[in-house]
């Protein structure tokens, strides 16, 4: 265990038992107000050896005291470790891009491992000629990068019925937000030439699911990619490698990994993953289908359960995202005392269509019991509702598509719960 | 003279050094295009903007078609063209019947789903949950939620058994579709299922479904001016997390305190206990020395088997049995596991987990041990083989 503040991650019993390092940072200070700093009086071992060579990790890694900063999977939620999830760690990120090592996962079928040479990706069904191309084929089309965020229809999809899990790594961590570099899909299809009747596509993994997805014509010519590289890099094994679409603002299933075929149609297929799983059952027992945008969306990321304050009262930042698959976020409001009062946050970073939105609000916290919120405002002019708002329409069964207004509870000693509020 | 032309003067080809040329050219241009005021427009109005500006700038490349990638044979099509549409597309001729299905199914899919389709932990349950849609815990199988039958006849064929997808018959595939139909109640014991009569069945809630209406429904209650102060009395907790305390825990997350059965508990070794538990094994491993680096090797051959077997810390049985201890054993004796009953009598008989044994299972499996369940087809190369035995060896000291 290391003594360097930022590395000491006491547990979340820890800090719901009250033990928390809650006064460590004032107990510092006094420390230092009696007998000067060690941090600065002493020499440091880093200040007088020298430090690694250059080539000590030839792919980077973070520093030592981030290895809390990782990918956490809730167990209980799936049958196996394969067909399953894990979670973005939404509070220790700031900025707008996920790092590629902590955009989450999901699989059906595992994360495959394909080599690019024996990869490829085939268009056929309803088109002029079928094609056949290699890795290399698609690095010889022109390429478009775009900063999307791909959420999973199910993010927040276990808080349907209440707070269930305390932390936004849980409840809104089925997100991710990177750079893609990819061609539009547009440019393929055209170079099979879609016949007049073909008005849908099914996209196929390689991996053993085989994940399938129908998706309307429309939306394939618009601005869907298929994407060889994330933030710069090789997509991720886990993210699809070596090549996966891109659907923009729609829910993160459509966006068919480790990619091999192309089908275009007349009509849509109503696979597995569009009919037993993301639908979304209502109240009165029927499912809507083909629910494919994602509405607009915040979580204020800290202070949450996973990340309490620590600080004492006084200057406190507030930080979160939003975003929305319908457009950009213009706009995001806060409140600390449960929506009795609403402030305008503020936005910091580019503001691009269908990507995440980083938002600040800075307010003096006076030790008391704060009730967080944050509601976002997208560029077609929708509200994030509350979550009572949602349930009027849709029941608790539907699983997918929660974008209710989350609430954090920061009780005196800083720690924060997962609530709901009247 | 130009660096980059001076570079390629020595080329033989004319046209390469008129291409590469070209293409230099054009990627300066490229660099130089924000300074253009006429392709920018007016100075944008912050750094946000601009970003804004340039991101979303499309349709600049060429269209095509570009003439990239070849023709795909009808065969390769074949090979890839598996999918199954409700108006019977796709589907290839086949049958099978309730009674075949029965037993492909318990070989092949009452590991995870149960004999009657009841589902085994958390594996997904397949029958009954009719009438239960509205309920609180809605059941949503095969029978009760699935809109349409060849979305069941897809799934099974693409993705089915879980870890060896794509290895059953188009007939299997029949039977299996015919039995979960049989199971849900909805054909006789004696009913066959073909290409000729599959478009006859519908499932009891394909009308349980509607297009998207958020647009319609939710939107305009969703898009409105929302109140900003004063807008509530009192805010008082209705619910929270902890009382239900179901979120986990960092401290109770090592492998160290996972000593339990915790099933299949592969998350908690991603978790940074793999060195611990690695390390664990070297220590133990004193008795034949293991050639380390063919262990590494077979643990990335291991991949190949990980969807069925575990091995390891906390390993439990899944469709194939946890693999701690197999060498040197009897074949068919872990304990708690059915195994075909093949494989329980040449274990009986006294037939031992050796290199030998396991080589020429691994090779042809059916053909070693007849009737074996573990339906994976065998490992190609005697590498791979000796790999992945020497990675078991590495559980079995």
């Amino acid at each position: 265990m290391t003594t360097s503040f930022k590395g000491t991650k006491p547990s979340r019993r820890q800090f719901l038992s009250g033990a928390a390092a809650a006064g460590a940072g004032t107990f510092v200070a006094a420390q230092a107000r009696a007998a000067g700093d060690p941090a600065i009086t002493e020499l440091q071992p880093w200040t007088q050896q020298l430090g690694d060579g250059v080539d000590v990790a030839p792919y980077g890694m973070p520093s030592e005291y981030e290895s809390h900063v990782k990918r956490r999977t809730v167990e209980w939620l799936t049958a196996d470790p394969i067909s399953s999830i894990n979670f973005t760690p939404l509070h220790e990120l700031d900025g707008i891009i996920t790092p590629n090592g902590l955009c989450f996962e999901r699989h059906h079928g595992g994360a495959a491992h394909i080599d690019p040479a024996e990869h490829r990706l085939m268009i056929n069904g309803l088109v002029e000629t079928p094609l056949v191309f290699t890795m290399q084929d698609l690095m010889r089309f022109p390429r478009e990068n775009h900063v999307y965020f791909l959420e999973c229809a199910a993010n927040s999809g276990m808080e349907w019925r209440g707070s269930q899990l305390n932390g936004c790594q849980f409840t809104h961590g089925m997100i991710h937000n990177v750079m893609y570099t990819g061609i539009p899909l547009r440019l393929l299809l055209q170079e099979a030439g879609v016949k007049t009747e073909g008005k849908w596509i099914l996209p196929e993994g390689a991996d053993a699911a085989a994940m399938t997805r129908s998706i309307p014509m429309e939306k394939a010519l618009d601005d869907c990619l298929v994407a060889f590289k994330m933030n710069g890099e090789a997509l991720r094994t886990e993210q699809g490698y070596p090549v996966r679409l891109v659907v923009p603002g729609w829910e993160g299933n459509m966006w068919v990994k480790w990619l091999r075929r192309i089908e275009v149609g007349d009509k849509p297929w109503h696979h597995r993953e569009e009919t037993s799983k993301y639908t979304d059952l209502l109240a009165d027992g029927k499912a809507r289908r083909f629910t494919w945008e994602m509405d607009a969306k915040s979580v204020i990321t800290n202070p949450s359960p996973q990340a309490p304050l620590t600080h004492g009262k006084g200057p406190t930042v507030l930080t979160g995202m939003a975003w929305s698959g319908r457009g950009t976020i213009p706009r995001v409001d806060v409140t600390t005392d449960g929506g009795i009062t609403w402030h305008q946050a503020r936005i910091s970073g580019p503001s691009l269509d269908k990507s995440m939105h980083r938002f600040y609000y800075e307010f003096d916290w006076d030790g008391g019991p704060l009730y967080l919120q944050s509601r976002a405002h997208d560029s077609t002019g929708y509200v994030q509702p509350t979550k009572d708002q949602l349930r009027e329409f849709r029941g608790v069964n539907s699983i997918y598509h929660n974008n209710g207004i989350q609430t954090w509870y920061v009780n005196e000693e800083g720690i924060a719960e997962n609530v709901e509020i009247s | 003279m130009s660096k980059s032309l001076k570079l390629y003067a020595g080329s033989a080809l004319g046209a390469a050094i008129i291409l590469t040329g070209a293409m230099n050219f054009a990627d300066r241009n490229i660099t130089q295009l924000p300074e253009n005021a006429a392709v920018m427009g007016a100075a944008p109005e912050s750094p946000d903007t601009m970003f804004i500006a340039a991101a979303t700038a499309s349709g600049a490349e060429a269209e095509g078609p570009f003439g990239l990638g070849r023709e795909a044979l009808p065969e390769e099509i074949a090979a890839w063209d598996i999918d199954i549409r409700p108006d019977g597309k796709g589907l290839p001729e086949g049958r099978g019947n309730v009674w075949d299905g029965e037993g492909v199914f318990v070989e092949q899919c009452a590991v995870c789903h149960g004999d009657f389709g009841e589902g085994v932990g958390r594996w997904p349950v397949l029958t009954g949950g009719f009438d239960t849609l509205t309920d609180q815990r809605p059941v949503k199988t095969t029978g009760s939620y699935w809109p349409y039958l060849s979305t069941v006849w897809d799934y099974v064929h693409r993705a089915m058994p879980f870890g060896n997808a794509q290895s059953l018959t188009d007939d299997e595939v029949y039977a299996i579709t015919a039995y979960l139909l049989n199971m849900n109640g909805l054909v006789d014991g004696d009913f066959e299922l073909s290409h000729e009569n599959f478009s006859e069945v519908t499932l009891p809630n394909e009308d349980g479904f509607y297009m998207d209406d958020r647009e319609e429904l939710e939107l305009p209650e969703f898009t409105r001016d929302p109140c900003m102060e004063n807008c509530k009395e009192s805010v008082e907790i209705t619910m929270r997390a902890a009382v239900l305390d179901v979120t986990p825990d960092e401290a109770v997350q090592t492998m160290e305190e996972s000593g339990e059965d915790h099933g299949t508990d592969m998350a908690a070794a991603d978790d940074g206990a793999a060195t611990e538990a690695e390390a664990d094994t070297a220590e133990d491993a004193e008795t034949p020395a293991l050639d380390m680096a063919l262990v590494d090797e077979g643990e990335k051959v291991f991949r190949k088997c990980k969807a069925c077997h575990q091995v390891g810390d906390g390993a439990s049985h899944r469709v194939g049995p946890q693999l701690n201890g197999v060498m040197g054993r009897e074949l068919g004796a872990a304990e708690d596991f059915r195994y075909s009953s093949t494989m329980e009598e040449m274990g009986e008989e006294g037939i031992v987990w050796t290199e030998e044994t396991m080589a020429e299972f691994l090779a042809k499996p059916r053909s070693y041990v007849k009737g074996t369940k573990m339906s994976f087809p065998g490992l190609r190369s005697d590498e791979e083989i000796a790999a992945v035995t020497e990675y078991l060896k590495s559980f079995s000291q």
